[in-house]
């Protein structure tokens, strides 16, 4: 694979900013004002809210996140179900799975053209207060923030060649990405 | 028109089943599945007569589950519909090949749901 069909860290942020728009006015009904991407060097942390998280697995591995506040949660959740929720709810992480697994997915799919085929696994949803989350390892996280309805939502998105992916060793990942 | 939604989302079944309700079809029983193998064992429980399948799903993916119904001589000419993210083409051929007559990408509208379904039946 060539230097010139890696992803960039501005491809990435392109890539889900259109996948999440996509995905919110389609199914939504939603319109997303995207705000100034960033790069942080660890994994999601917050203090209480909902966690959407897909994993990505091939030839470069990497995870998806969808980061928001369980008011925003319930109402976007509120849109694509057509119904009104007060709290969250089984429906609710159910929902933020789903879409975590579209934006994620689509995001996949743009990704493949540049790193070949990945896999998509299963959406895991957290919900809770005062918790904090950490991957383990040292690759940057892609940080994509959308201001909605005086709400603000964040997806992150992480990717580093696998191990043993000849010519891209982890070390690698952080400059290859910048 | 009986019809068997398969995807491990509760929440896009509940969407899809509105969408049925919607659509201009004669709806009969709509039966639910959470993964490949759950919609194995209702298939065995009631014949359908079209399918709409997710790919990716727990324990018995939408690919394994076409591949499975079209290797069964009561199930093999139930038109089955994937309605998936997965949009790579060797996905979309794959799926082509096993035997489904449509594919939907996710997110989808409505709309797109009832023009396949128009397409297809």
């Amino acid at each position: 694979m060539s230097q010139d069909s890696l992803l960039a860290n501005a491809d990435i942020a392109r890539y889900v900013r259109t996948a999440t728009s996509d995905v919110f006015s389609t199914m939504l009904g939603l319109e997303l004002e995207p705000l100034p991407d960033r790069v942080d060097n660890d994994a999601p942390r917050i203090s209480d809210g909902v966690l959407a998280f897909v994993g990505l697995a091939g030839p470069w591995t990497g995870a998806g996140v969808i980061l928001c506040s369980a008011a925003f949660a319930c109402h976007i959740c509120g849109q694509f179900l057509m119904t009104e929720f007060q709290s969250v709810n089984e429906e609710v992480l159910d929902s933020m799975g789903e879409l975590a697994n579209m934006i994620i997915g689509n995001f996949k799919t743009m990704a493949e053209e540049h790193l070949g085929p990945l896999g998509l696994s299963i959406p895991t949803v957290i919900y809770g207060r005062n918790f904090t989350s950490r991957s383990v390892g040292r690759t940057d996280w892609i940080v994509i923030p959308f201001a909605c309805g005086g709400e603000q939502m964040e997806i992150r998105v992480c990717i580093a060649p696998s191990k043993g992916q000849q010519g891209h060793p982890s070390s690698q990942s952080a400059s290859m990405l910048a | 028109m009986d019809v068997l939604i398969v995807d491990d989302s509760a929440a896009i079944r509940k969407i899809l089943r509105r969408v049925l309700q919607q659509a201009e079809i004669p709806l009969g029983n709509v039966y639910e599945a959470g993964d490949g193998a759950e919609a194995v064992e209702s298939l065995k429980k009631q014949k359908v007569h079209l399918i709409l399948s997710d790919i990716n799903m727990p324990n018995m993916d939408g690919l394994q589950f076409l591949s499975t119904i079209k290797r069964h001589d009561e199930w093999r000419n139930v038109p089955v519909v994937m309605i998936t993210t997965e949009g790579s083409q060797a996905k979309v051929l794959e799926a082509v090949q096993l035997g489904a007559v449509g594919y939907v990408r996710k997110p989808f509208t409505a709309d797109q749901i009832k023009e396949k379904l128009a397409g297809v039946l």
